[in-house]
């Protein structure tokens, strides 16, 4: 029991973590339909300004994140303004491939200016330990959960109540209103890429922490994790992205503990194919009318 | 027996009725028209005798055979073929591989034979090529085989589609507004191709269209829709004079 | 017609000369192995990057898992000459037609959906490939697979790629590459013309997943070992680079884009870490100022095949058909 407890414990935190990530992969995709793969890497890049601004300005915990999230917005917006805007109207496919670029870009990069060395992430919280039904928890697993389920309300709260949020959603549904709106298309892509960087840089400073150690290329397979969980859940929806990410999270830490270890990977995909074959277009999305 | 027969076909999407209790009747060698405002089903009711959409409830037989539920292709090799209110042509193909396409599903070569180019590749592309031209000329197309289809002007546009169906060589044809952006002379040209074409490739045709003397001139037989349910049935000066039609289409269409 | 056929012959002639003369090279050590190996490994890139083109050129779904097929081919051929000590041509053609036949089981259900969620599902069975081969102690789980026998060399390589540029692009060119493109270009018209759409599909998948076993099969028995490693979806994004840069619906584009990414790579070896901060930089310029790629889906005329004598007639002092 306890041990299932523990293993819950790791899945929300693993979950949550995917959730954050995916969020920004969601919106980008509900507004330009892009994939953009280089949001691993703007999560990896946030992990190196959280270790950068604790390390060198010695910032504490909540201004660190603070400003990391900060300066992934500003990459996120800067990465959007060069290499995606000009190719708005090229097809889609040369889109996705540009991503690609800036993603190998930024990773190695990263590489070679920094080394590729794992770097250990400073200290930010003291690790304290809880026994909770005879499990043990950390502060910091609950600091990760409670981060996450906090943005992601936060976000949920942007999205369906602020003008931007509405604006966000115009995009996707129905660009007519947008016009009436009185918002430009730059304006919600540019507050879409920041949102969403801002919440990998969390990602990625909470990933820091509890691992814990970073390295230029840690946003490869998380991105990919992540993409899959919003593709789960049902790309383009806010709760799909919430929904895709808590499911791996609970698949990986669960087929990890009743299998061998290296059936991780698989078993995750194999569950995210089945569940795209039973509902196309993920849990949570409508099916796609074909209009003739 | 009739060729086609429908019987108490419904279409419903989530809720929205797009067509209720639909039934038809089409003779081998009919030309019938269906009509009705927008939003009225037309076009749903196409989906449904093509297999784009498996209709919520009904049946529907083509030449004795129920293909209600039957595949989009296994339709039309087995004689439907259509056109599409908005085009839907295959743009970056030339005007040749459009009809060549058409023709494909009664090509017979083995992909070794593709590879290899042999004798029965050459055999059989001779002689689509030799058919598709012979379509082309029949709507004015040949002389531009090797413009991409995106590039023709509009109405060519329109006629490929009619040649690109017939190539698939249908004994029913349902044309979805072929007329629809065409001036009175392009449609009144139109008009005398699909009376010529039903002459010419023994047809049955069923067509959408909004355009009046169009439908007026060339339909023997007119079933109008309105909200998705059957409002009228009849020969055209039926048609005119029906009340419930005027009220429902007509007296929007043809006053402005 | 004498002009544009004396341009085919010398097409042909070209390419006979290349072969022969750069395996001549070889012999005589005037190339030296490593500048040898790295012109098969384009040889293989090619292969690899004009069967994905298949699928998301002509076909134009969007697979981003062609690494998984390699995989297939690497390890099937691999226990072929290793465990069973099948001939090389063996081994390379059952590696091929077992990748098919993979790829044809994997494509039932993966066409049920299309779009992003084919990607995903494609890079899934990637992935899983992957893993399994990672978790099956026959093959050397984790440590791969040792002790291929060195049996692809450059004249292997080069006949492979000829052939598999000669027959894609004879397919591409026919009723089978008329119907891929139609599905492309508006599948429900396409289904509308009497096409089985799905199995066309699945016929496209399995040639691509062909091809790309044969590639593995030969990047095998080059490098003489292999691992699970080496065919993550970073290979699998390798292809789509490569792919997208030289221009999607073009094999002319796939042999250049496959040529210059990996010519590119070995060019700046010197450079160290930058190099692969240089490549993507390169592949940005390239895709803002040409978003379709360098040949977008042009075929250079003299690649183009023949139309049969009927066709002759009606295709002369036309513009150009692409
Ligand atoms: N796939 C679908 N999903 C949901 N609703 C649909 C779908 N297809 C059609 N409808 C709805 O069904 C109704 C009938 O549409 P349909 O296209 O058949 O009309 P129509 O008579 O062809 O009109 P028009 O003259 O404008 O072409 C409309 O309200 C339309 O919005
Ligand atoms: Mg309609």
């Amino acid at each position: 029991m306890s041990y299932f407890i523990q293993q819950l414990l790791n899945a929300l935190q693993l979950g949550s973590i995917y959730a954050l990530i995916a969020l920004g992969y969601t919106m980008v995709y509900g507004v330009l339909g892009l994939i953009n793969f280089a949001h691993g890497d703007i999560f990896m890049a946030g992990a190196f300004f959280g270790f950068f601004i604790a390390v060198m300005l010695k910032l504490s915990l909540i201004p660190t994140l603070l400003l990391a999230m900060f300066l992934a917005a500003v990459l996120g917006i800067a990465i959007e303004r060069v290499a995606y805007r000009p190719l708005r109207k090229a097809p889609r496919m040369s889109l996705i491939i540009t991503a690609l670029g800036v993603s190998l870009f930024l990773e190695n990069f990263t590489r070679a200016t920094l080394g590729g060395q794992q770097r250990s992430f400073p200290k930010l919280l003291n690790v304290q330990e809880f026994a909770l039904g005879g499990a043990t928890v950390t502060n910091l697993q609950i600091l990760i959960i409670v981060v996450s389920l906090v943005l992601m309300l936060l976000l949920r709260y942007v999205v369906q109540k602020t003008m931007i949020g509405k604006a966000m959603r115009a995009v996707s549904d129905n660009k007519e209103v947008l016009a009436l709106m009185g918002i430009s298309l730059d304006t919600v892509v540019m507050a879409t890429f920041g949102i969403g960087s801002a919440l990998a840089a969390t990602a990625g400073i909470l990933v820091g922490m509890a691992y814990p150690v970073i390295d230029p290329y840690m946003g490869i397979a998380v991105g990919w994790k992540a993409f899959i969980a919003a593709v789960l859940g049902g790309i383009g929806l806010i709760d799909g992205a919430l929904v895709g990410g808590l499911i791996l999270g609970f698949v990986e830490i669960f087929a990890a503990a009743l299998l061998p270890s290296t059936y991780r990977d698989g078993i995750a995909f194999a569950i995210l194919i089945i569940v795209l074959l039973l509902k196309p277009t993920g849990l949570l999305g409508r099916p796609v009318v074909k209009k003739v | 027996m009739s060729l086609l027969h429908a019987e108490h076909c419904s279409m419903h999407f989530k809720g929205l009725k797009a067509v209720q209790d639909f039934t038809l009747d089409l003779e081998e060698g009919e030309l019938v028209g269906l009509i009705g405002p927008n939003g009225a089903g037309k076009t749903t009711v196409f989906n449904m005798l093509t297999g784009v959409y498996v209709p919520t409830e009904g049946k529907i037989f083509f030449q004795g055979q129920e293909i209600t539920k039957a595949k989009a292709w296994q339709i039309n090799q087995g004689g439907i073929a259509r056109t599409f209110q908005n085009i839907r042509l295959f743009g970056d193909m030339t005007v040749l591989d459009n009809i060549r396409v058409a023709l494909s599903f009664r090509i017979r070569y083995k992909m070794l034979d593709a590879v290899l180019r042999w004798s029965q590749y050459q055999k059989e592309e001779t002689r689509v090529i030799e058919e598709s031209m012979e379509l082309l000329r029949l709507f004015h197309l040949d002389g531009k085989q090797h413009f991409l289809a995106k590039n023709l002007p509009y109405g060519e546009q329109r006629r490929l589609e009619i040649a690109r169906a017939l190539a698939t060589k249908p004994k029913l044809l349902l044309l979805d507004e072929p007329a629809a952006g065409m001036n009175n002379k392009e449609s009144e040209e139109l008009m005398q191709l699909i009376r010529w074409i039903r002459e010419h490739f023994n047809l049955t045709i069923l067509l959408i269209e909004h355009h009046m003397p169009v439908v007026m001139g060339i339909c023997e037989r007119i079933k109008v829709l309105d909200f998705g349910q059957t409002i009228a049935e009849g020969t055209p000066l039926e048609i005119q004079s029906n009340k419930r039609v005027i009220e429902a289409y007509l007296g929007e269409e043809v006053e402005d | 017609m004498s002009k544009s056929r004396s341009k085919r012959l010398g097409f042909w002639l070209v390419i006979l000369a290349l072969g022969v003369g750069m395996e001549a090279l070889g012999q005589f050590e005037i190339i030296d192995g490593y500048v040898m190996q790295v012109i098969e490994l384009i040889g293989i890139n090619i292969i690899l990057v004009a069967s994905l083109n298949l699928i998301n050129g002509f076909l134009g779904e969007f697979a981003i898992g062609h690494a998984g097929f390699m995989a297939l081919g690497a390890y099937i051929s691999a226990i072929g000459t290793v465990k069973f000590h099948l001939p090389f041509v063996v081994a390379l053609l059952v590696g091929g037609l077992l990748t098919a036949g993979v790829a044809y089981l994997i494509g039932i259900p993966a066409f049920k959906t299309f779009g992003d969620y084919l990607a995903v599902i494609t890079l899934g069975f990637n992935m899983i490939i992957v893993n399994l081969l990672n978790n099956i102690e026959y093959v050397g789980g984790p440590r791969g697979m040792v002790g291929l026998p060195k049996s692809t060399n450059f004249l292997w390589v080069f006949a492979t790629t000829i052939l598999t540029l000669v027959i894609l692009r004879n397919l591409v060119y026919s009723n089978y590459g008329r119907v891929w493109i139609a599905i492309r270009e508006n599948v429900i018209a396409a289904e509308m013309m009497g096409i089985n759409v799905n199995r066309a599909k699945l016929k496209a998948f399995a040639i691509a997943g062909f091809f790309a076993g044969l590639a593995g099969a030969l990047w095998g028995h080059m490098l003489q070992y292999i691992n699970p490693s080496s065919f993550t979806y970073l290979k699998s994004t390798d292809m789509l680079v490569m792919l997208y840069l030289g221009g999607l619906g073009s094999l002319t584009g796939s042999v250049l884009g496959a040529t210059l990414m990996t010519g590119l790579l070995e060019v700046l070896r010197d450079f160290g870490v930058w190099r692969m901060v240089i490549s993507p930089l390169i592949l940005l310029i390239i895709m803002l100022t040409r978003p379709l790629g360098l040949l977008g889906n042009r075929e250079p005329r003299f690649v183009v095949p023949k139309e049969p004598k009927a066709a002759e007639e009606v295709s002369h002092n036309v513009p150009a058909a692409r």
